[in-house]
């Protein structure tokens, strides 16, 4: 095996100079979330952030777990649960590319010794009802990022839309420290001692077990139980937001003074929608679960992946109409739209 | 006359997508000229590269030549009473801006008009272009969009310069938030941020001192750049592979190569699936020696100037070792578990949501390819049912390997190299694995025009059943393809199975094959589903689609001489491929285009009858006939049509048409003598019962009303 380069950047090191560049970039320094997700994508962070107007800047590392992909450790390229670096522009800066390859200059990676280049790779969410456009940026023959401008997430056009950019964080350190294995990428240097620790002394046996209990020991039983468990919660949150809702139109509709609703109206703002994509999350890890272990059926799965998109999307919807009501909206819902008009004036009446 | 420059700067364009997009610039570019009286004195030339898109157009007008035109007002009996102008005449006078006495009167068809005739200025080109030109650009049609400053709004990435220029003037048009200005940009990383272009003739030269060249030139750059590299290893070659030079074309803007190397233990992994890795996942060139065999070498094509220290050579050896030791590890892994035993994992593995699974498919692309290897069999030619019987079994089952799953364009090959290597069955002969395995190897195919067809008849036989299988489900639940939507390739896999027949010459009808294919879903859980009654017909049309296409495009068959060819059958790939060789040669002699156009003819009169109700005799009786001209046709007819008969049963086609041919100068006499549509009630019955007779008897290896002839009359 290549001795890896003293003068390379350990794993850790990697990552607080890219969450430096970024925070130098004013983003937020978002820590990892602490729900099981695929990527760094599914974390609210992104999934939620990215609806609405608000603009937003956040970079976080989240680690991914996949199930599937695990390899008992012994593949020295793939594993159950890699790290991400998720960086979220909302909306992108004009010169979003050039920010990017100056952070990879930033992590000592000198661009006219390399080639960097970006190729097609349109992102899609069937399990979030997401999608963007983009490139996987290739450096030296090595996707080290994905880049996207999202279009489309929990079935909501977005506006503006949003730039992701997802370091894969164990290839792009095991390029810069040139190993060809990952778990012999350095993690840590002391400085005094000059004593490293290796990516497999400190992940090894996450990767062994995790690969372990998924593909042989989790139960099946009870991870579909978990699942309709988190699917049954999950459902019956969106549908009471949705009845809060419709209480407040009616509520309004039914009545001209202006605090009508107020009750509801306080309710709706409080109401855990979070909570909700947390079960929804959850139903997607169990549903990782049961594929690797082999329990979901290649027709099974179409099915069981709209199931999980059903709550997504629902959340999502919910979600724009919590944080972002408008009159528009309220309107549009609303199946008689005239009393809600005459409601209006007489709102305005006063003042003018 | 000012030079034109166009340049839209984009963040990286997918490179499949240029080429069409450039060449759609230019069209709109031109009809746009065009259109606005700006023609170009010069030829337009471009640039593209994956960051823009630009056209040059040199010496346009400055402005649009003016116009002199004559426009209509009202009737003189409108605009004038008792000789003095009414308001109406007042109200166009000033639309035109001219005094009412500069006013004329025209006469046309219709009475006499007041008229006047008006100069319009021509606007400048500037004026005109800034107002047209984002409406052309913002209309490209990209097969995938994106917005990412409003919605509504959309490119096929961000669009982030522009230079729009007529010499050394902006022309200020103003496009997704950008204004137009005259500074480009050079390669990202060893360019320059901005580059300054003085005028439009200095725009090639500019980019070219910022590290961007035009795809012609990139193309000559690679080429000569992947030789060098490879002449350093002696008596090797860079495997030539167009779409792959295609493709990083247009992934650089200024390219460069580098040769890197593999262990070469890896070369104990099949050629194929090392090549697939090197171009499809890396876009890296594969490197053989004079005999064809793969050596451990790659090139990588780079978009920068060089690799000075050798850095860039290391990174892509270091990822091709971890693309290959996966693949290595996949292929030991697919051993664990014997082809023979995939079969029964198949059953969890959709063919398609309401078509069951691929073992359902198995089991009747099985049946079906007995079926036919049997029909194959009994014409007399040869066949191994044995190994057409175990290599359908067998063919999808590499869909459950590891290999598979990860490089999915090696379906059917993964299965052939596995079918070769492991013990399909205990007392197996040598002989009969590789065949089978072959057949296996080959059964996608052909999944292009271009490509060959399965090499052999027992691949041939499995490919048809496979693709007929997807086919005739898909029909029958009603997803034929339509326009530009056919997702499951049905086209592509029809052509398939018209190419396969053509060549192994196999005697199968399509009609037969795809009813027999609807039959294998009979009683299955699929057919509940089934919704098309027009089955037949609707695969019957769809395969004469498929023929005429075969025909035309792949045998480069005259597109009238395959309407006449299948208008009288297509059902039957080979006589109709025979039929057309044998119309093809004949169509030439003068005595053949007179025969087409005198049946051109008949038809138009036969029709004309029938539209006006006119008898036909049901028998023709010749005693009822009067000139002589006519009697010795209809005596020559009940010969010749022996004659012809015999020879069209015994296939030789051309010798058929040439009997035919012989008819010309009894029917040329025939209608320089007699005129058919006659009073006489009986006589003109009996004079179109003939020449039903004749387009009856002889139109049984082509409508030659369908040909295509030099003289008067048209086709139709």
């Amino acid at each position: 095996m290549t001795p890896s380069k003293s003068n390379s950047l350990t794993f850790q090191q990697l990552i607080l100079k890219l969450q430096t560049f970024w925070a130098e970039r004013g983003a937020v320094i978002q820590q990892p979330y602490d729900v099981e997700v695929g990527s760094g994508t599914m974390a609210p962070e992104t999934f939620l952030r990215v609806l609405g107007p608000n603009p937003y800047k956040v970079a976080y590392v989240q680690p991914s777990r996949r199930p599937a992909d695990g390899r008992y450790g012994e593949n020295p390229n793939r594993l159950f649960k890699h790290l991400q670096l998720q960086v979220i522009l909302k909306p992108p800066p004009e010169n979003v590319q050039e920010l990017y390859l100056e952070s990879l200059a930033a992590i000592g990676i000198d661009l006219r010794q390399h080639d960097i280049k970006f190729e097609e790779d349109n992102w899609e969410s069937p399990t979030l009802g997401a999608w963007g456009i983009g490139w996987q940026v290739m450096l030296d023959g090595l996707e080290v990022t994905q880049f996207t401008y999202f279009q489309q997430c929990g079935g909501v056009d977005l506006d503006p839309i949003s730039a992701e950019l997802t370091y894969g964080l164990e290839r792009l350190c095991a390029f810069l420290q040139d190993v060809d294995s990952i778990y012999d990428i350095v993690w840590a240097r002391d400085p005094e001692t000059g004593r490293e620790v290796k990516y497999g002394d400190v992940r090894l046996a996450d990767e062994q077990q995790f690969s372990v209990y998924n593909f042989e020991a989790a139960d099946v039983q009870s991870a579909w139980k978990h699942f309709e468990l988190c699917e049954a919660e999950c459902k019956k949150l969106i549908e009471r937001y949705g009845e809060l809702r419709k209480d407040l139109e009616l509520s309004r509709r039914v009545s001209s003074d202006p605090g009508a609703g107020e009750g509801f109206v306080r309710e709706k703002s409080r109401f855990p929608l979070l909570g909700a994509y947390d079960l929804c999350l959850k139903c997607s890890h169990y549903f990782n679960i049961l594929d690797a272990r082999g329990a979901i059926s290649v027709t099974e799965r179409v099915g069981v992946i709209a199931r999980v998109r059903t709550l997504a999307v629902g959340i999502a919807k919910a979600w724009m109409d919590q944080q972002y009501p408008t009159e528009k909206q309220s309107e549009k819902s609303g199946e008689v739209p005239k009393p809600a008009a005459k409601e209006k004036n007489g709102k305005l009446a006063p003042v003018g | 006359m000012p030079d034109f420059l166009l340049e839209i700067g984009c963040e990286e364009i997918p490179a499949r997508m240029i080429d069409a997009a450039s060449r759609e610039l230019r069209e709109r570019l031109y009809a746009l000229f065009e259109r606005e009286r700006l023609t170009p004195a010069g030829t337009i030339t471009y640039l593209d590269t994956p960051r823009r898109l630009a056209v040059l157009a040199p010496g346009i007008p400055a402005a649009q030549p003016d116009i002199t035109e004559q426009v209509n007002g009202p009737s003189a009996q409108i605009a004038y009473k008792d000789g003095q102008p009414t308001p109406a005449a007042h109200a166009f006078a000033k639309k035109v801006g001219l005094d009412v006495a500069k006013l004329e009167k025209v006469s046309t068809p219709k009475g006499e008009y007041l008229a006047a005739t008006v100069t319009r200025k021509g606007r400048t080109a500037s004026e005109v272009l800034a107002e047209t030109l984002p409406k052309e650009i913002s209309s490209l049609y990209w097969p995938k969009n994106m917005y990412w400053r409003k919605r509504g709004e959309s490119f096929v990435r961000p669009v982030r310069w522009l230079v729009a220029m007529l010499d050394e003037q902006v022309v200020p048009l103003e496009l997704f938030g950008i204004a137009a200005g005259k500074t480009s940009r050079g390669h990202r990383i060893i360019g320059g941020d901005s580059v300054a272009i003085s005028r439009p003739s200095a725009y090639v030269e500019a980019l070219r001192g910022a590290k961007v060249l035009g795809a012609a030139e990139r193309e000559q750059v690679i080429r000569k750049a992947l030789d060098a590299a490879t002449r350093t290893i002696p008596g090797a070659r860079w495997r030539e592979d167009e779409p792959l030079v295609a493709t990083v074309v247009n992934l650089t803007e200024f390219p460069s190569a580098v040769l890197g190397s593999f262990d070469p233990e890896f070369l104990d992994l099949p050629e194929e699936v090392l090549v697939t890795v090197m171009r499809d996942h890396q876009k890296y060139f594969a490197i053989e020696d004079a005999n064809g065999k793969l050596l451990p070498y790659f090139l990588a094509v780079l978009n920068t100037a060089a690799d000075s220290d050798g850095l860039i050579r290391h990174g892509n050896e270091r990822v091709l070792r971890a693309r290959f030791n996966d693949a290595r590890f996949f292929w030991q892994t697919d051993q664990k578990q014997t082809l023979r035993q995939r079969v029964e994992l198949l059953r969890n593995v959709t063919f398609q949501k309401d078509l069951g699974s691929y073992y359902d498919k198995t089991m009747r692309i099985q049946r079906m390819a007995s079926w036919l290897a049997e029909t194959v069999k009994q014409s007399g030619m040869a066949v191994r049912p044995g190994v057409v019987h175990k290599a359908a079994l067998l063919a999808k089952t590499d869909l459950t390997t590891e290999l598979v799953k990860e490089f999915t364009e090696l379906q059917g090959i993964v299965g052939g190299l596995y079918a070769r290597v492991q013990q399909l069955d205990e007392d197996m002969k040598p002989d009969v694995q590789l065949e089978v395995s072959r057949a296996i190897y080959d059964h996608y195919k052909p999944e292009s025009m271009e490509d060959s067809a399965p090499v052999t008849i027992e691949g041939a036989v499995v490919s048809i059943a496979d693709k007929a299988d997807s086919i005739a489900g898909m029909f029958a639940l009603g997803l034929i393809p339509s326009g530009s939507k056919d997702p499951f390739a049905l086209r592509r896999q029809a052509n398939g199975i018209v190419k396969t027949i053509a060549e192994h010459k196999l005697p199968f009808r399509l009609s037969e094959i795809m009813a027999d294919a609807r039959a294998r879903y009979q009683g299955s859980e699929a057919e509940k589903k089934f919704s098309n009654a027009a089955f037949a017909e609707s695969a019957r049309s769809f395969f004469r689609e498929r023929i005429e296409f075969y025909l035309k495009d792949a045998r480069g068959y005259a597109y009238d001489v395959v309407s006449a060819v299948l208008a009288v059958d297509s059902d039957d790939v080979l006589d109709a491929a025979a039929r057309a060789e044998a119309v093809s040669k004949v169509r030439g002699s003068s005595d053949f285009e007179s025969i087409s156009s005198a049946f051109k003819r008949m038809k138009n009169i036969l029709r004309q009858a029938a539209e006006n109700n006119r008898r036909i005799a049901a028998r023709l009786d010749p005693f009822s006939l009067q000139e002589e001209s006519e009697k010795e046709l209809a005596a020559l007819i009940p010969q010749t049509a022996a004659t012809v008969e015999n020879l069209r049963a015994a296939r030789d086609y051309e010798a058929a048409l040439l009997e035919i041919a012989k008819l010309r100068p009894a029917i040329d006499k025939f209608f320089d003598k007699v005129m058919v549509m006659v009073d006489d009630d009986n006589l003109r019955a009996n004079r179109l019962a003939l020449l039903q007779t004749v387009v009856k008897e002889f139109s049984t290896i082509a409508d030659f009303s369908e040909i295509v002839t030099e003289g008067k009359e048209s086709p139709k």
